[in-house]
């Protein structure tokens, strides 16, 4: 094989591509064979639905049906963000547990291991949006406006959450163990969750509440996916989601892969 | 090529820390080059220096041929690493392991399941092959951590302590696996902390410590140079152990070793023309003598020799004795069973 031909003197871009497309294959054989992340992209999502829409459904809205038509594309927003946690706690585990080592003694592209991650992780994001929309359909939510519009709603929620797990490959990357991870994964995210219009419309919130819920660019993603799903406006609140991922991406992802190169 | 490994002056510094200092080493193609040291001495800094995993701040070395710096693409293209820190994926079964590895490094999907499944085979681990890899035991995983270093079929394998943690069969086994590769042409790294394992294995050793390396050479250079040979003394009654390390060392000029458990003390002699006076003042001395022999050192007895302690065993339970400490604390015994 390799031993007696001079090796290459430069990986060719494509190899880069190959590279990624084996290691997000082995990012998705992980779903299988680990129970967490099944329970963590089926049943959480399935016990967020349940729980909310029986739970809180009629003292917020007077009946759980009208709650869940609201709460299901905030719970779809707020399921796929918690999921994002998982590309962190992954890369943590690659690098403290010495897989990251033997990937960059391999003669690959230095990206790949990171972008198998996240493309791997968007794959999850989905199963994760499927099972939530799905088991929300048999619960009753019903898409009012068109499939075509509804399909636009889940692709922004998933382009948002490729946004933030840049955030959560940095905190990955940063932390020192997998709880750190978690510990600081969630003391950020769930004031982003439920400081928002997510779950509970605003208008019952104190002010300086209102203030920050207006500017958390979750009340913006979640608003613009109920507009998609439900009908309602959408233009604006798109436009706002889109931003902030850009925005997200521009800034956290160069920081995210200067650690990333630094530490590898 | 005959050097398949050569660094010259590696410098590593962490923050304050130095971690190497200037470190020459090189292997020979064809041979298993052992590198040996108590923890922090730098061992781990170098093979990773070496795998391009660290860049060095100083000093340069190439493997392969190739500049580990500059190089670094062809150098992985040609090296294979199993250690403490390159690690197999435990949620992946061992064949998905061996498989992954196979298509990074450019093998068709049909050629990367052949080869994880002669790999597997060859390592025994064909019966676990479908579990995952956080199921295997110590050992296994081991044998699918070395498997996956070879699956490119590298001309340098570094091993970093790739027998620590296992029983005395997987041991032994993983020796004649590494005698395989060397016999096939792959020229072995080996760090180890069992010098019984360099002795058998290396073909030649650099002793390091404090981020320098303090004595190359094969096994057998090593023991002569610690002055060539080492006097066993037993007495038949114990309790005079003490004295007879007293008079080795006052006719030897050299540290004693008293093992209390095995009633015996050892130093190191540079000849037999000390012996007939140390059994004269023995004599004087009243010692009735069980045994008295002179035979090569050990690697243990060389690295004492060298580094001032024992390797990789905790401070207190092993300690170095120069001619000038108290005979009262001439002992090499773990601290609950000393006088």
């Amino acid at each position: 094989m390799t031993a007696l031909a001079a090796p290459a003197r430069h990986l060719s871009p494509l190899a880069g591509v190959r590279h990624t497309m084996t290691l997000t294959w082995r990012s998705l054989l992980k779903i299988r064979t680990n129970m967490e992340d099944l329970v963590g992209l089926s049943l959480q999502p399935i016990m967020f639905l349940v729980l909310f829409t029986y739970v809180f459904g009629g003292a917020i809205s007077g009946n759980t049906h009208d709650y869940l038509q609201y709460a299901l594309p905030g719970l779809l927003v707020q399921s796929v963000l918690f999921a994002t946690l998982g590309t962190g706690l992954m890369l943590n585990s690659d690098i403290t547990g010495g897989v990251f080592d033997r990937f960059r003694s391999l003669p690959i592209a230095r990206w790949a291991p990171l972008a198998g991650a996240i493309l791997g992780d968007v794959v999850r994001y989905m199963v994760s949006v499927a099972v939530m929309l799905g088991f929300g359909m048999l619960l009753g939510f019903r898409i009012t406006t068109s499939a075509l519009a509804a399909a636009a709603g889940c692709l922004l929620v998933l382009g948002f959450a490729l946004a933030m797990c840049w955030i959560s490959a940095l905190i990955g990357l940063l932390a020192r163990t997998a709880q750190g991870v978690q510990l600081f994964g969630f003391t950020a995210m769930f004031p982003l969750v439920f400081a928002s219009n997510l779950l509970v419309p605003t208008d019952t919130m104190p002010g300086w509440l209102q203030a920050f819920v207006r500017v958390n660019p979750m009340s913006d993603l979640a608003t613009a996916t109920r507009g998609l799903m439900t009908g309602g406006p959408v233009a604006e609140a798109a436009l706002k989601s889109v931003l902030w991922a850009v925005g997200i991406v521009v800034v956290f992802a160069p920081i995210a892969v200067r650690v990333y190169r630094r530490k590898t | 090529m005959t050097h398949a490994i050569e660094a010259e002056g590696l410098v590593k510094r962490f923050g304050k820390t130095t971690a190497l200092a200037g470190v020459d080493l090189s292997a020979r193609a064809g041979t298993v080059f052992g590198l040996l040291g108590p923890n922090g001495a730098g061992k781990t800094t170098a093979v990773r220096i070496l795998t391009t995993l660290l860049p060095p701040d100083g000093g340069r070395a190439r493997v392969a041929g190739y500049d580990v710096v500059r190089d670094a693409h062809q150098v992985r293209q040609l090296i294979g690493l199993t250690g403490q820190y390159a690690s197999v994926d435990e949620g992946l079964t061992g064949l998905n392991n061996l498989i992954m590895i196979g298509r990074l490094l450019g093998l068709s999907r049909r050629d990367a399941r052949a080869r994880a499944l002669h790999l597997l085979d060859r390592f025994e681990l064909s019966d676990a092959a479908g579990r995952p890899a956080k199921t295997y035991s110590g050992g296994m995983r081991r044998r699918l951590d070395l498997a996956a270093s070879l699956v490119g079929r590298p001309q340098v394998l570094f091993l970093d302590e790739p027998t620590t943690g296992l029983d005395p069969s997987a041991r032994t086994s993983t020796w004649s696996m590494i005698r395989g590769l060397v016999a096939d042409g792959v020229t072995v790294l080996l760090t180890t902390q069992y010098l019984e394992e360099a002795d058998l294995l290396a073909h030649d050793i650099a002793v390091i410590d404090h981020g320098k390396v303090i004595a190359t050479g094969t096994p057998d250079e090593l023991k002569a140079h610690t002055g060539g040979q080492v006097l066993e003394v037993s007495p038949e009654d114990k309790a005079q152990l003490g004295e007879v390390a007293g008079v080795l060392m006052s006719l030897t000029g050299q540290a004693a070793d008293t093992d209390l458990s095995a009633g015996r003390v050892t130093v190191p002699v540079t000849g037999a023309a000390a012996l007939p006076e140390i059994v004269r003042r023995l004599d004087a001395a009243g010692v009735q003598l069980a045994e008295f022999a002179l035979r090569k050192p050990s690697l243990d007895e060389v690295f004492l020799a060298l580094t001032g302690h024992l390797a990789e065993r905790q401070p207190g339970s092993a300690t170095a004795h120069r001619p000038a400490a108290a005979p009262e604390e001439l002992s090499r015994e773990p601290e609950g069973s000393r006088r």
